[in-house]
């Protein structure tokens, strides 16, 4: 594939409730394989999926909030989660897992995936990409 | 101008489908090319054939299929989401022993690396959902 | 570069006009659909969100909800499928605020 292209997958619902998050993050695993540019933003209720401490042992549903913590092997360095969603929702970046990439650059230092943005820095980011998926 | 449409729920229960529809036929009619039409989550319903709607609705499935044959689209069901739901080609019925299938005619059942790809080769990603 | 918003739900049943709004930019156009029509009427409470920005309204949906054009508040578009398309290939890419 000649083309990289700028992937911005917006994540705006809750997990568990409906199956989109879970499928969101299914494309994002299969679409790592196209070697593209990609960023993931978690806005409104998006940011829910990344609680940490996730436990559906109650529910018979699988838990696919551990899959979050692989996405630095598939080469996913880049979770943007928009400041004004956090707190209106009473959380903060504590609430969340940490999610890490190793810099091969770097010795594989190991870094940060997740940048806390406000809503015109997120909204920056969306203008800078070329392509947005929604679920 | 090349478009890829994703549709993410079934028939009747949300307007997605219809203004999918809408969208890629009035695209097809100026002159535009359909990349592909990729069904996703709950959108993978718009694929069994099974469906009785009454006689003075649309028909939400035949359209697509009708669409399809006319123009000569790729409508590509999502085979994980298809899975979950139970729409079954041939191939899926054989691989994973079901004792039919539903797909309609013209839809195919692939991976989801074609939405991917419709993604990279689309000029224009349009997505329809709840 | 510049986006296409579409919002297709009631501003009475979700957030993702208001979320919009927060992320449309000069150059970008917002286009109501579906449910998301009923935020365009004149005198309602949402239509204040609106204000400044480039609205365009999908006329079927309009029609379909019994909303005439003569309900909608001052300078929005009015435009038919074709319409829809033209806007979706006149701008850079589009984000379905779903």
């Amino acid at each position: 594939m000649s083309t990289t292209k700028k992937f911005m997958y917006v994540n705006r619902k809750a997990p568990y409730g409906t199956i989109y998050a879970w499928e969101a993050l299914e494309v994002v695993l299969i679409g790592a394989a196209f070697e593209q540019d990609v960023t993931l933003a978690f806005v409104d209720d998006g940011i829910y999926q990344l609680i940490g401490g996730q436990d559906t042992s109650g529910l018979e549903m699988k838990n696919f909030s551990p899959t979050y913590s692989a996405l630095g092997d598939y080469d996913v360095k880049k979770i943007y989660v928009e400041k004004e969603s956090l707190e209106e929702r009473g959380l903060s970046i504590d609430d969340l897992q940490h999610l890490t990439w190793e810099d091969e650059d770097e010795d594989y230092a190991e870094k940060d995936s997740i940048q806390v943005v406000t809503r015109a820095e997120m909204a920056d980011l969306f203008a800078d990409s070329d392509v947005m998926f929604n679920f | 101008m090349k478009f890829t449409i994703q549709v993410n729920e079934g028939p009747y229960q949300h307007q997605a489908s219809d203004s999918a529809y809408q969208f890629t036929k009035s695209a097809l009619e100026k002159g535009h090319e359909i990349f592909r039409v990729f069904f996703y989550h709950d959108g993978v319903n718009n694929g069994t054939r099974l469906t009785t709607p009454p006689q003075d609705d649309r028909n939400v499935v035949r359209r697509w299929s009708e669409l399809g044959e006319q123009y000569k689209l790729d409508l590509v069901i999502c085979v994980a989401a298809a899975q979950r739901r139970g729409i079954v080609d041939d191939g899926e019925a054989k691989r994973n022993g079901k004792d039919a299938t539903n797909i309609a005619p013209g839809f195919r059942i692939s991976g989801l690396g074609q939405l991917v790809e419709g993604a990279i080769q689309a000029e224009r990603l349009v997505v329809f959902g709840d | 570069m510049s986006m296409l918003h579409l919002v297709n739900k009631s501003p009475y049943e979700r957030n993702s006009l208001d979320t919009c709004v927060g992320y449309v930019k000069a150059g970008d156009t917002l286009l109501l659909i579906e449910d998301g029509v009923y935020a365009a009427m004149s005198g309602s409470k949402a239509a204040a969100k609106l204000s400044g920005l480039d609205v365009a309204v999908l006329g079927p949906d309009l029609a379909a909800r019994g909303i005439g054009e003569d309900r909608l508040i001052d300078g929005v578009t009015v435009v038919d499928y074709a319409g829809f398309v033209d806007l979706a290939t006149d701008k850079d890419k589009v984000q379905s605020w779903l």
